[in-house]
């Protein structure tokens, strides 16, 4: 009973939030109207709600806040893709920042499994942001509409593993002394980890697209330490988790110091979504993860789509020089 | 191995100390500074009800139009410039938001003495290399642009 209260709220949250991005203040303003037509406060609240109920989705789905927030608010708010990946990071960071400290005192997060990972992360994400701000707005939409939907594509076919078999720790691993106990009620079990080098090798991507996009990368962490590395599945998620706080702050102060940071949009952002994080905490012990799961893969297939459409939009009329307005309309990636 | 208790490392309760203390703070003070914009309490660079005509400029056209209308700079405000203009209401959110960007930097610096104290070289070093490359990152140096 409670249950289907609680998923009833989440459908009518949902449809709240769906309305929001398709209705005409956000859609309109964003494709045409005047950028002053509309009160300034409008946009910062329209933020606020849009993200608090992401925050709930993102914890239901077990997905970062940044992977819905960039193709979400870059693909349906009026504001320039360079902010949003630069908010999304920040969003993305102070997620991982609260989370955190408590993952690491209960120990399910690990930071002797996190520093060698995060020091390939972090550096490569300081390309990859150096590389997104550099690269035209319609070329970055195009790009995060394929990885949006190539996580979708991971999102639906990827396992996972509790307990990954791993019969014989690696030369690195145990050189580092990466091991550890996991507690669960009914278990404890002595963990270690393998194919050190090839994980470490796959971060060098993951950063890049964590910091070119803006993204976070929980997405792709989660499989890689579990599924490759042969962590166990929550010693996994929350050293992804913790990981991020490291990898985006290395991004996030590329964005910051080019200027990719525009506090009208960051400070409601972090808000909503951190008030929604507390929020989906609490449903989340009476939810249905699964219905939430597709719900969140449906989100993203959609937001991605936008992002690809936009993007080959853009890049046609960038080919296409007819008239001031076109040409003014690709720069800006609008 | 197997008797050992699940128990946080030393230097992995002494980061999440740290971590836990900066984004508190970091989380306290964004809402204040947030507030004292968006109130007009402290008065900020871009006047409020302007700052839709340049959101959806890129990054470099927003700076250089935001100097030239408002500022006037001799170079459009880049890197640490923000902290020359923390008494603007919207320019003072830069604190709060280097300061959860930089807490890390500082956890990281604050369990590379205990490391060294365990002998534990690799992890000593890796620390210090990440701090150092966060510094990069933090530093301004370096520069992007479309």
């Amino acid at each position: 009973m409670k249950e289907n209260r609680f998923t009833g709220s989440l459908r009518a949250g949902f449809a709240v939030l769906a309305a929001l991005l398709l209705a005409s203040p956000v859609t309109s303003w964003a494709a045409a109207a005047p950028a002053d037509a509309t009160a300034w406060w409008v946009m910062p609240l329209l933020l606020l709600v849009v993200t608090f109920f992401m925050g709930i989705i993102a914890v239901l789905g077990g997905v970062g806040g940044g992977v819905l927030y960039v193709p979400i608010i870059g693909g349906f708010f009026p504001f320039h893709i360079d902010f949003v990946r630069g908010a999304g990071l920040l969003v993305a960071l102070s997620g991982a920042l609260a989370a955190g400290p408590g993952l690491l005192k209960a120990n399910l997060a690990s930071l002797r499994l996190a520093m060698p990972v995060a020091l390939v992360a972090s550096s490569c994400a300081i390309v990859g942001a150096m590389f997104g701000l550099a690269l035209p707005a319609h070329i970055v939409k195009l790009l995060l509409g394929v990885t949006i939907l190539g996580i979708v594509v991971i999102m639906f076919t990827a396992k996972k593993s509790d307990f990954p078999d791993v019969p014989k720790a690696d030369a690195l691993s145990t050189a580092l002394g990466i091991y550890g106990i996991y507690q669960s009620p009914d278990k404890t079990m002595n963990w270690q980890i393998h194919r050190t080098i090839p994980g470490l090798l796959t971060f060098i991507i993951i950063g890049v697209m964590a910091g070119m996009f803006g993204l976070g990368a929980g997405w792709a962490n989660v499989p890689v330490l579990n599924l490759m590395m042969g962590a166990p599945l929550k010693i996994s998620v929350a050293t992804s988790k913790f990981l991020l706080s490291i990898t985006d702050t290395s991004a996030a102060w590329v964005y910051l110091n080019n200027g990719a940071v525009i506090p009208m949009l960051v400070a409601p952002s972090l808000i909503g979504i951190m008030l929604g994080s507390f929020v989906g905490v609490r449903i989340l012990k009476v939810a249905k993860p699964s219905f939430i799961r597709w719900m969140v893969i449906g989100i993203l297939a959609f937001a991605g789509g936008k992002s690809l459409y936009d993007g080959i939009k853009a890049m046609n009329n960038a080919s296409r020089p007819t008239s001031t307005h076109t040409q003014e309309a690709s720069h800006h990636g609008k | 191995m197997a008797n050992e208790k699940n128990v946080a490392s030393e230097e992995q309760l002494l980061y999440a100390t740290w971590l836990e203390k900066g984004m508190l703070i970091g989380l306290v003070l964004i809402v204040i500074s947030f507030a004292l914009y968006v109130t007009g309490i402290i008065s900020p660079v871009v006047p409020l009800d302007e700052l839709s005509n340049y959101w959806n400029l890129p990054v470099k056209d927003y700076l250089t139009a935001v100097n030239n209308n408002f500022l006037h700079f001799d170079h459009p405000p880049t890197g640490w410039a923000w902290l020359t203009l923390l008494g603007k209401g919207d320019f003072l959110n830069f604190l709060p938001i280097a300061i959860l960007s930089g807490i890390t930097m500082l956890c990281y610096a604050v369990i590379v003495p205990v490391f060294m104290k365990k002998g534990e070289k690799a992890y000593m070093i890796m620390a210090i290399v990440e701090v150092l490359i966060l510094a990069l990152a933090a530093s301004g140096l370096l520069k992007a642009g479309h």
